[in-house]
């Protein structure tokens, strides 16, 4: 029934002659877009969100603060957030439609999940093996590069995960701003009434999701070996 | 080697958990730090390495004030094992052990060589050096800790219960090898435990301190089991002080009874002339060389002796053993005599249960 | 900035240079997006979450079902069903359900498995039935977290409901939409329009997030929140548990 629905358009669906030489091509330029966009928002949260989140570790009244400021962030509806974004913003390059705005709000996004999982990583840290540590003379920045954040990784990348995911759904929004990876499907199908168009975005979207995702949990076990064997030997 | 000069401990909020603390620890000594929970023993070890900092008052490792002096080269020089050990659960017991070395930067061969030294000296099976800590058992992970805090061979170690999180076999095994240990290589030692039991068995002193961090008596344990200072120790020491000193006392220190004693070979009539001698109805009988064959009654003496008769006595000590063992031993025997033997079967005498409280009133009255 | 327009729309004319309706309209229409979908997802979630959750069959699916759905661009889930039923706005509104199950179900199912097994023991230990033990003690207990759900499917619906405005559903979504239309770079009454939108509906977003806290509040006994608080302190959030983890501060990120 949903076939029958979705061909009202007058075009069939699934479409497969939507798969011409033209739109592969661009379909390989938007998932690199996609990626692009993804990628940096992501490198760009970690960058903030790591010393913002050491920092709070240290300073614990700057915490809930932070927290508290993020998380209304968080709750603002991204095209919102996109829009007010290219509203405000100069409207030189790399702003206006650029890839800035985009960026700018994509990385708001990616902060918060980024700096509260990094601040969960760094308590769950046994607080005898940081005692150990400072003990057998260990400086503070040693330590937390040596000991602290390899233990606190499990957690953080689990952020990453969800943040990765996040993200690529939230860069199909950007389409109306000016980019849009794969959402710029969604608005060019939407515009020429074109199903077939908007779901090879939808699907290819979640594909992708569904890729990184894995091949985070993947990374995730070869960074951390120690806890692979668990559970072997007790 | 470390001195406590008027070291005074106070937080904030008002509580002080250490007061007025006055206190030597000579170099190669086990000094232990004991008292209920609050009376500040684990804030002043830790204050040695300056992981807490005294409000006032100085503390000195090696004649150098603490707080003079870098923390991390501080730290760098000193051993330090806790209750929960804090394994870095990121890296295997090699790794770990090789923490501080690998800190001052030693090169590779030598850490190797370390770590595997270590293994042995602590009794880990080789194998452990490429596993991680979850997957070592609760003893082998405190053996680990302590190798950890030997690695450098530094000349002062801090020990905060160390043994605590095993259950109680483990944890005399590894004091009995510690205390091995420390025999061979004399660091100078500050053990913080709460049981007095522990405290006595490890300690060259105790510091008794009560509630507030005030000190209460600093002696050897004998000299505390035998004079407390006032009511506070004496009912730390709990009710059995008097069994708690004889487990300081080997059996060695007792002259043992010779008792009639035989040889295979000695006339039955002989037998009988020295066991009336010495008042029993019963001789030792031990072979040509010396051996402990057993005993029998000389009513039933073959002629000349033989060792074939001979029954084995129920109760036996060795030299070494501690008075208390001994005591406890004599405890079930129904003739309240036991047989002393060295490693080898070799006879030394014979112990008494009278002989035993003899010797602590003796050692009472010697402590005055 | 071209404020002047906005005051008399502030209060519900409609805004003169744009042509949009009056905002204490869009307030309400938002409210009624973002409600009934809500009221709609508990009446479908809450017995499915409840009943895997008691027998323990499905959990896996319970909760992927939540990652599934942060996967999938909710932007071009609203564009097909538009287009899909020829510009009628109902499928829409069903996408707008749909949005917002994931959160709900999956917390529910969480919710009731967290419950201490010796706590249920007991209970049947005393004698009470299942459909008991599942009344008076596994919904009580997993409450905070299925309200924590709630909030989260909530958030989520309002910016899922400001997308839709895209497609012509009202809310508070349209005048941001209009003010893109019009090219709100450089005209400034789209500009200030726009400006004034985000806030709006941030700040609504924010009331709704934390009136539902204040609901959590009255509905979860006391003694069990301080319990909870205690256990949830710092909880990171983690992939495979989905929102359940996430706390008041944070929800799934609002798409």
């Amino acid at each position: 029934m949903t076939m029958a629905l979705l061909a009202q358009t007058g075009r069939p669906f699934p479409d497969w002659a939507w798969f011409n030489e033209r739109n592969v091509g661009e379909l390989r330029e938007l998932l690199i877009e996609h990626i692009q966009l993804t990628g940096l928002a992501l490198l760009l949260g970690l960058l903030i969100a790591i010393p913002l989140a050491v920092a709070a570790v240290r300073w614990r009244r700057v915490y809930s603060p932070l927290l508290a400021f993020t998380g209304v962030l968080f709750t603002v509806p991204s095209a919102a957030l996109f829009i007010l974004l290219l509203a405000l913003l100069p409207q030189r390059p790399p702003f206006g439609l650029g890839i800035g705005t985009s960026l700018v709000g994509l990385t708001i996004y990616t902060l918060l999940i980024l700096f509260r999982n990094t601040v969960a990583g760094l308590d769950s840290v046994p607080p005898e093996v940081t005692e150990a540590a400072t003990a057998m003379g260990y400086t503070p920045g040693r330590r937390l590069v040596r000991v602290e954040f390899p233990l606190a990784l499990p957690v953080i990348i689990a952020g990453v995960r969800i943040a990765a995911v996040t993200t690529i759904g939230l860069v199909t929004v950007t389409a109306f701003i000016g980019q849009g990876g794969l959402g710029r499907l969604f608005l060019s199908g939407f515009r020429t009434q074109y199903t077939m168009e908007i779901a090879v975005g939808l699907v290819l979207s979640i594909v992708l999701a569904v890729v990184v995702d894995l091949a985070l949990v993947l990374s995730e076990r070869r960074l951390t070996p120690w806890s692979q064997s668990r559970g072997a030997g007790t | 080697m470390i001195t406590f000069d008027a070291v005074r401990k106070q937080y904030p909020d008002g509580t002080v958990a250490v007061d007025d603390l006055n206190l030597e620890v000579e170099e190669g000594e086990v000094v232990v730090l004991v008292g209920p929970s609050g009376c500040g023993k684990t804030t002043s070890m830790r204050m040695v390495n300056r992981m807490i900092e005294p409000t006032s008052g100085t503390i000195t490792v090696d004649g150098r004030d603490v707080m003079q002096t870098d923390p991390v080269k501080l730290r760098r020089d000193i051993g330090y094992v806790i209750q929960q050990i804090g394994l870095f659960p990121h890296r295997t017991t090699a790794e770990n052990i090789a923490t501080v070395p690998e800190l001052l930067g030693w090169d590779r061969k030598r850490i190797r060589d370390r770590v595997d030294e270590l293994i042995a000296t602590v009794g880990l099976p080789e194998g452990v050096a490429d596993r991680y800590p979850h997957q070592l058992s609760g003893g082998q992970r405190q053996r680990v800790g302590v190798a950890r805090a030997l690695a450098t061979d530094p000349s002062v170690m801090l020990m905060d219960e160390p043994f605590g999180a095993v259950d109680p076999i483990v944890r005399g095994r590894l004091q009995d090898e510690f205390l091995r240990l420390q025999a061979q290589v004399h660091k100078t030692i500050v053990f913080v435990t709460h049981d007095i039991d522990e405290a006595i068995k490890m300690g060259d002193r105790i510091a008794i301190l009560a509630e507030g961090g005030v000190l209460q008596q600093y002696e050897t344990p004998a000299t505390i089991l035998a004079k407390p200072a006032n009511a506070f120790v004496e009912d730390f020491l709990g009710e059995e002080r008097g069994l708690k000193r004889l487990s300081l006392i080997p059996v060695k220190e007792v002259a043992a009874d010779r008792g009639p004693v035989v040889r295979v070979g000695t006339s039955a009539a002989d037998a009988r002339q020295i066991a009336q001698r010495e008042g029993t109805d019963w001789v030792v009988i031990l072979s040509e060389d010396a051996t402990l064959l057993g005993w029998t009654f000389i009513d039933d003496l073959a002629d000349p002796i033989d060792g074939a008769a001979a029954r084995p006595f129920a109760t036996e000590v060795n030299a070494h053993d501690s008075l208390r063992a001994a005591l406890d031993a004599l405890v079930g025997s129904w003739t309240g005599v036991a047989v002393r033997v060295s490693d080898g079967d070799h006879y030394e005498g014979l112990v008494t249960r009278e002989m035993l409280t003899a010797e602590l009133r003796e050692d009472t009255k010697s402590a005055a | 900035m071209n404020w002047a327009p906005i005051w008399p729309w502030l209060i519900g004319q409609e805004h003169e240079a744009l042509r949009i309706t009056g905002v204490p309209t869009l307030l309400l229409e938002h409210l009624l997006y973002v409600a009934v979908p809500v009221v709609a997802a508990i009446v479908i979630a809450l017995p499915i979450g409840l009943w895997v959750g008691h027998i323990n069959k499905g959990g896996t699916l319970a909760i992927n079902v939540s990652n599934a759905g942060r996967a999938i661009p909710s932007l071009g889930l609203i564009l097909i069903a538009y287009i899909a039923f020829e510009g009628s706005l109902t499928p829409v509104f069903v996408t707008l359900i749909a949005m917002a199950v994931p959160p709900i179900l999956t917390n529910t199912y969480v919710g009731v498995r967290e419950v201490d097994p010796e706590i249920r023991d007991a209970a049947a230990g005393m004698g009470l039935s299942g459909w008991q033990i599942l009344r008076r003690v596994e919904i009580p207990m997993a409450m905070p977290v299925i309200m924590a759900g709630i909030r989260t499917s909530a958030v989520q619906v309002v910016a899922t409901a400001t997308l839709a405005a895209f497609v012509g559903l009202g809310g508070l979504g349209r005048p941001i939409f209009t003010g893109l239309a019009t090219s709100v770079q450089f005209n400034p009454d789209a500009r200030t329009v726009v400006v004034v939108a985000v806030v709006l509906v941030a700040v609504f977003a924010i009331v709704v997030e934390q009136s539902l806290g204040v609901v959590e509040r009255l509905v979860v006994p006391s003694g069990l929140r301080r319990l909870q608080e205690q256990q949830r302190s710092g909880a990171p959030v983690n992939a495979d548990a989905g929102p359940a983890q996430q706390t008041e501060e944070q929800s799934t990120v609002t798409v």
